[in-house]
C-alpha cells in the first residue's frame, strides 16, 4: 500500500524576510507556469500550488515524502532564482499538516497579511490557484483545502469586522471626507507642499474621483511636477488664499515653522464659500493649519495625530475582530483534518464494513421477528448467509480501494466511496456542500 | 376597524425596534424588514383613515385623537417619499418611534363626537389643520435630520469617531434632508396658516385675534421663513441651520398642542 499524503506549507513573508530577500525570490506571472511544470513533474510531489506576492512567496504541497520534497523545492528556488540556498533558508517556515493547512486559512483570511484585514490577498491566492488548475497541478487534497481556504475567508471576512474601516492615513482621510461631504465626486482638492503620505492622500481622493486638483509649492516647478502626476493645476503659493474660496479639501504638508494659515484668514471666506464645508488634513510637522480653525462652523481640521487616534481605534478593533477569525480558522482546521483522515483507505473500509453490518443486524432482528417459529438452526443459516452476501459483495470495493495503484486516484476512490455510502452521516458529515 | 388600528400600533412598534437594532447590530436584514414593517404598518394606518372617513363624514383631524392618528400617518408618509430620494436609512430608527407614540397616545384618548360644521367651514377647516399636520410631520423629519445632524458634526469636529460617527450618514446627507423637509413643510405651514386665518375670520369674524396660539404660530413661521432664507440665499447650512429648525419645530409642537388642548 502506497504511504500517506502529506499537505506542506513552505515559504516566507514579510516577517520571515526582508525586502531584499522577498523582492529576489518573488516568482513573476510569467515565472508561475515554468514552476509549476517544473515542480509538478518532481517525484516526491503529488500535487502543488504556488502563491508569490510582494509581502510572500508560498509553496503548497501535498506529497508522500515531505522530507524530500521541502528539499526539492528549497533547491528549485535557490536554482531557479540563482541565488545560493544559504541566503534566504534561514528566512524560510516549513508547516506540516494542520498546521499548514491553518497556515493557509490564514494566509487566505487576512489574518497573517502585513495589514491585518485587507481584503486583496484572497484575489490573489484565487488567481494563483486558477493558475494550478490550468496546469494541472492540483489534485484532491489541494482542490478541496483551497476551496476551503476560500470559504473560511469569506466567512472571517462577512462574520468578523476584520476587514471594516480605515487603517491607513491616507484612507482615514478619504473615510472623513465620505462623511462629511457624502460622494467625493467633484470635490476640489488643494495640495500644500509635498510628501509621501501626502500624495498618498490626494492619489486617494483622487481614485474616489475628487477633482479637479490643486498644487501649491514654494518652488513652483516642482509644484507643476506633482500637478502633471494628479493631472492638477499647479498654483502660486501666494495665490493660496484665494483658491481657498473654491477648494474643498486641503492636505497640507510643508515644512513651513510657522502656520501658514491662521483664524483671521477665514474672515468673510465662509461667507463667500456660501458656508460650503471645508475639511483640511494637516500631515505637517510643525503644524500649517492653525488647530483655532477647526472652531469654525463648516470647517474641519484634522493634524497628524488626530488622525492616528482615529486610526488607532480601528487598528485595535481589528485585532479584537482578527481572533474572532483566529477561532472560525480553528474550527475550520479540524473539520478539514477530519475529512483528510477519511482519505485513508483503512478506516474507509472498517467504516464500510460496520456500516453494513449494521444494517445486516437490522434486517436479521426484523426478519427473525416477523418469522415466528425457527429453529436455531434455522437462523444460525439466514446469519450465515447474509454474513457470506456482505463480504461478497465488500470484496470487490475492498480490493478496489487498497490496490488502486495511483495515489491520486485512491484519495479520489476514497472520497467516492464514502459518499456512495454516505459513511460520513450522520454526525460526521461536512456541513458545507462541495465547493 | 379597531382591530386593524392595534395591527397599525403593532406595525410600527415592531420596525421601530428593527431600526433601532439595526442601528445597534448593522444588519442589513433587520433593517430591510424594518422597512417592510413601516410599509405595512402605512398601508393598515391608510385603511384605516379611509375607513374613520367613510364612517364620520369627515377627514379625521378634527379632535386630538383624529389629529394625533393623521400626524402619526403624515410622518411616516411624509418619510417614505423623502427615502425615496435620501437614502437615510437610520433616520427610520426616530421616525417610527414618533409615529408609534402619536398612534398609541391617539388610541387611548377619548374620542368626542365632532359637531361638523357647516360644508364650507368644515372645508376650511379641514384644509388648516390637514395641512398643518403634513406640514408637521415634514418639519419633524427636518428636526431629527437636525439631531442626527449635530450628534454626527460633534463627533467629527471633536474628532471623536465613535458608536454613532460609523453608524450615522454624512454630514452632507443629513442637512440635504433637513432642508429637503424644509422646503416641503413650509408652503404647508404658510398655506395652513393662510386657511387658519380666514377661518379664523369665518368663525370669530376676525383675521388676527393676536391670541397666543396665534402669536406661537406667527413666531414658528418667521423662524422658518428665515431658516429658508439663509438657506437660499448665503448657503446656510451645518450645525446653526439644524439647530434652528430643532427650535421652530419645538415651537410648533407647543403651537399644536395648545391648538387642541387650550
Amino acid at each position: 500500500m502506497a504511504g500517506k499524503r502529506h499537505i506542506v506549507t513552505i515559504g516566507l513573508n514579510h516577517k520571515t524576510a526582508p525586502v531584499e530577500i522577498r523582492e529576489r525570490l518573488a516568482f513573476s506571472k510569467e515565472d508561475t507556469p515554468l514552476v509549476l511544470e517544473a515542480m509538478g513533474q518532481h517525484a516526491c510531489v503529488d500535487e502543488i500550488a504556488l502563491f508569490s506576492t510582494c509581502n510572500r512567496v508560498e509553496f503548497l504541497l501535498a506529497s508522500q515524502d515531505a522530507p524530500n520534497a521541502v528539499e526539492a523545492v528549497k533547491d528549485f528556488m535557490a536554482e531557479f532564482k540563482n541565488t545560493p540556498r544559504h541566503t534566504f533558508e534561514q528566512s524560510l517556515y516549513v508547516y506540516h499538516g494542520d498546521e499548514a493547512v491553518r497556515h493557509i486559512f490564514r494566509v487566505a483570511a487576512s489574518l497573517d497579511s502585513m495589514v491585518v484585514g485587507e481584503p486583496q490577498i484572497l484575489g490573489q491566492i484565487k488567481e494563483s490557484y486558477l493558475h494550478a488548475c490550468d496546469y494541472r497541478t492540483c489534485g484532491v487534497v489541494l482542490n478541496r483545502l483551497m476551496h476551503r481556504s476560500f470559504s473560511v475567508a469569506k466567512r472571517v471576512r462577512t462574520e468578523t469586522g476584520i476587514g471594516d474601516h480605515a487603517v491607513s492615513i491616507s484612507y482615514a482621510a478619504v473615510e472623513l471626507g465620505r462623511k462629511i461631504f457624502g460622494e467625493l465626486e467633484a470635490k476640489a482638492v488643494l495640495l500644500l507642499g509635498a510628501g509621501e503620505m501626502a500624495e498618498l492622500a490626494v492619489e486617494h481622493l483622487a481614485n474616489n474621483r475628487a477633482q479637479p486638483i490643486f498644487v501649491a509649492n514654494r518652488t513652483f516647478e516642482r509644484g507643476l511636477e506633482l500637478a502633471e502626476r494628479f493631472r492638477g493645476t499647479a498654483i502660486r503659493f501666494e495665490e493660496v488664499r484665494d483658491y481657498l474660496r473654491q477648494v474643498d479639501i486641503v492636505i497640507s504638508s510643508t515644512g513651513a515653522r510657522e502656520y501658514i494659515l491662521v483664524r483671521d484668514d477665514f474672515k468673510g471666506l465662509m461667507r463667500a464659500r456660501k458656508n460650503r464645508p471645508l475639511f483640511f488634513i494637516d500631515i505637517a510637522v510643525p503644524r500649517d493649519i492653525d488647530p483655532e480653525i477647526n472652531r469654525i462652523n463648516n470647517v474641519y481640521v484634522y493634524d497628524i495625530d488626530d488622525l492616528k487616534t482615529a486610526i488607532q481605534e480601528n487598528i485595535d478593533e481589528r485585532q479584537q475582530e482578527a481572533l474572532r477569525g483566529e477561532r472560525i480558522v480553528d474550527a475550520a482546521v479540524i473539520q478539514f483534518r477530519r475529512w483528510f483522515q477519511s482519505l485513508d483507505v483503512v478506516p474507509t473500509v472498517i467504516a464500510l464494513r460496520d456500516k453494513m453490518e449494521a444494517l445486516r443486524q437490522k434486517e436479521l432482528k426484523k426478519t427473525f421477528g416477523s418469522l415466528g417459529a425457527t429453529s436455531e438452526e434455522d437462523r444460525a443459516a439466514i446469519d450465515r448467509l447474509t454474513a457470506a452476501l456482505v463480504n461478497k459483495i465488500l470484496h470487490g470495493p475492498t480490493v478496489f480501494l487498497k490496490q488502486s495503484a495511483n495515489k491520486d486516484e485512491k484519495a479520489l476512490y476514497v472520497d467516492m466511496t464514502r459518499k456512495l455510502f454516505s459513511l460520513d452521516e450522520p454526525g460526521e458529515a461536512e456541513p458545507e456542500p462541495q465547493g | 376597524m379597531s382591530l386593524l388600528f392595534a395591527f397599525t400600533i403593532a406595525c410600527y412598534l415592531a420596525s421601530s425596534l428593527g431600526y433601532q437594532g439595526y442601528i445597534l447590530f448593522q444588519k442589513r436584514p433587520i433593517y430591510r424588514v424594518a422597512n417592510i414593517l413601516l410599509w405595512v404598518g402605512f398601508v393598515c394606518h391608510t385603511v384605516v383613515i379611509g375607513l374613520q372617513y367613510h364612517e364620520t363624514g369627515h377627514v379625521p383631524v378634527h379632535n386630538l385623537h383624529e389629529s394625533l392618528s393623521s400626524f402619526g400617518w403624515a410622518v411616516v408618509g411624509v418619510f417614505l417619499i423623502l427615502r425615496v430620494k435620501y437614502h437615510l436609512m437610520v433616520l427610520g430608527a426616530l421616525v417610527a418611534p414618533l409615529a408609534t407614540v402619536s398612534v398609541v397616545i391617539a388610541s387611548m384618548l377619548p374620542r368626542p363626537p365632532v359637531e361638523l360644521a357647516p360644508f364650507v367651514r368644515g372645508l376650511w377647516r379641514t384644509l388648516h389643520v390637514g395641512t398643518l399636520i403634513v406640514g408637521n410631520a415634514a418639519f419633524a423629519i427636518a428636526c431629527f435630520a437636525g439631531i442626527l445632524y449635530l450628534i454626527q458634526e460633534k463627533a467629527i469636529k471633536q474628532k471623536r469617531p465613535g458608536f454613532f460617527f460609523r453608524r450615522l450618514p454624512s454630514l452632507k446627507l443629513l442637512d440635504s434632508m433637513g432642508y429637503a423637509s424644509l422646503i416641503v413643510g413650509f408652503p404647508m405651514l404658510t398655506f395652513g396658516i393662510i386657511t387658519g386665518v380666514i377661518y379664523a375670520q369665518m368663525v370669530r369674524g376676525r383675521f388676527w385675534t393676536w391670541d397666543p396660539k396665534e402669536i406661537l404660530a406667527g413666531i414658528t413661521w418667521l423662524v422658518f421663513a428665515a431658516l429658508l432664507h439663509e438657506r437660499l440665499a448665503v448657503g446656510w447650512q451645518g450645525r446653526r441651520a439644524a439647530i434652528m429648525t430643532i427650535v421652530g419645530f419645538v415651537i410648533l409642537l407647543l403651537t399644536f398642542f395648545l391648538f387642541f388642548l387650550g
